[in-house]
């Protein structure tokens, strides 16, 4: 295992979020170890490695969903996104939220009408106007291929929904207040071959406008659909490249070891 | 449903209907600079050697990138090994034809000419339309004339096995002597494009089969 971990910046884009001498803790446990890199804004950034590497723990920092755990704790460093420091005090954990949306393994809508799950964060942010809402969830609906599938039946329960349309309409929800960045927490794990298709898709169209950051255990999935690929182990970043190279060319040997399924 | 990668394959596609057709031209180019003492033909068809051997290496590259990012099945499979070894196959045809333009300088140079040269002409009339139908069977996936490239090699072999024996009867004159043994050479280069040709036409069968 290499211990060096030196700065793993990204070429030939503009980076959104910058990590430094990032250390995570639960408790005693540390988690991450002086995580250094850039992330490129409207790009797919795919976080591959083994259970437990903490890909996962890292993705969350991201729009601080580790606040929710007690014993969770930033031993160093600082993450900014569009260069503001996201754990300063200053900083709203909700109001950070709204710009760095998450879509998780399960689906989970709420037990309301498709329609109502698209509206739910618009009207919590106050907005009662039935022509912006009608707007928001069509173009959300749209955005997330999904409105072809539902548009005769927006009232009707998400609980209703394939599987793979409950995703998409996750992503469709989290659309619904405009974030920059876009978390997805192994979006596919949970959907059939067609369905994780169709999501990659949605994927590929939507970094026209967002940026994307997914934590999968699928290999081929990272290979597929994102532009730079990071490998973890054991809480350190191994490798960060464009998933070209990290795929077919892989610098570390661990990587290399990883991806050719001849690890451990 | 096509995936959003799609289109690389119809890249892919493209390059290689793309090294077909010069390696198609460089032989051309260069069998005509042969049997019209065209020296400007000839300097075009080794000009060409340079853009197919490049064109080789990217769809080498772009098929294990393919194969690397895209996990393909089935059909998608076949073509990208169909593509890696025709475009290797165009590629040594690419030079057969830069050979076979270096040899017919040489002869130039030396004050010969290509003189009589009936079977050769055949030869090389029946290897072109091999090139060029092979390509074309891969392009519009035409089984049918896929088949018939293979059947038209053995006519080639036949002419390259006469004009063998035609052109090594000694000769008196050495540089005669030393023009046949070039033209040996031009007639086994042709006979090598079309087993590239026939090559390329099995490898379309299997993609389709």
């Amino acid at each position: 295992m290499s211990t060096s971990n030196p700065s793993q910046t990204t070429s030939g884009g503009t980076p959104i979020i910058k990590i430094r001498n990032f250390d995570f803790a639960y408790g005693d446990a540390q988690a991450l170890f002086d995580i250094n890199m850039d992330i490129n804004a409207k790009e797919v950034t795919a976080f591959i490695g083994p259970s437990g590497c903490g890909k996962s723990t890292f993705l969350r920092c991201f729009n601080r969903m580790n606040d929710l755990i007690d014993i969770a704790r930033i031993k160093a460093g600082e993450i900014k996104i569009s260069d503001i420091n996201i754990y300063d005090k200053n900083v709203d954990a909700i109001e950070l939220r709204k710009h760095v949306g998450m879509v998780f393994q399960k689906s989970n809508p709420f037990p309301k009408s498709i329609y109502d799950n698209i509206a739910y964060g618009l009207r919590i942010q106050g907005v009662k106007k039935k022509s912006e809402l009608d707007e928001v969830v069509e173009r959300c609906l749209r955005d997330a291929a999904l409105w072809d599938e539902v548009k005769d039946r927006l009232s009707e329960s998400a609980l209703g929904m394939s599987g793979g349309q409950q995703q998409r309409l996750c992503i469709a929800r989290a659309l619904a207040v405009r974030p920059e960045i876009l978390l997805m927490d192994e979006p596919c794990s949970a959907l059939d071959p067609i369905a994780t298709a169709k999501v990659e898709e949605l994927i590929h169209e939507l970094k026209k406008d967002y940026t994307i950051v997914i934590v999968t255990h699928s290999m081929q999935q990272a290979a597929r659909v994102s532009d730079r690929t990071a490998f973890f182990y054991l809480g350190k970043l191994i490798e960060y490249g464009q998933t070209d190279q990290i795929f077919m060319n892989p610098r570390d040997p661990q990587t290399e070891a990883y991806i050719s399924g001849r690890f451990g | 449903m096509k995936p959003f990668y799609q289109h690389e394959l119809e890249d892919l596609r493209t390059k290689l209907i793309l090294i077909g057709e010069k390696a198609n031209e460089a032989a051309r180019l260069a069998i005509d600079g042969f049997l019209e003492d065209d020296l400007s033909k000839l300097n075009q068809a080794i000009s060409l050697d340079d853009a197919i051997d490049e064109l080789e290496v990217e769809i080498d590259q772009a098929s294990v990138r393919y194969i690397t990012l895209r996990s393909p099945v089935s059909s998608d499979v076949r073509f990208i090994l169909v593509a890696i070894k025709a475009s290797h196959d165009l590629e040594r045809a690419g030079d057969e034809a830069h050979n076979i333009a270096l040899r017919a300088k040489n002869i130039l140079n030396q004050g010969g000419r290509s003189g009589n040269t009936m079977i050769i002409k055949q030869m090389s009339q029946l290897t072109c339309l091999m090139m060029k139908d092979a390509i074309t069977a891969l392009v519009e996936k035409d089984l049918e004339l896929a088949h018939a490239v293979i059947q038209r090699d053995k006519e080639v072999n036949a002419l390259h096995k006469e004009n063998f024996k035609i052109l090594t009867i000694g000769s008196a004159d050495d540089s005669e002597t030393s023009t046949s043994f070039q033209k040996v050479f031009i007639s086994k280069s042709i006979e090598r494009i079309a087993d590239h040709a026939k090559n390329l036409a099995e490898e379309v069968i299997y993609l389709l089969k």
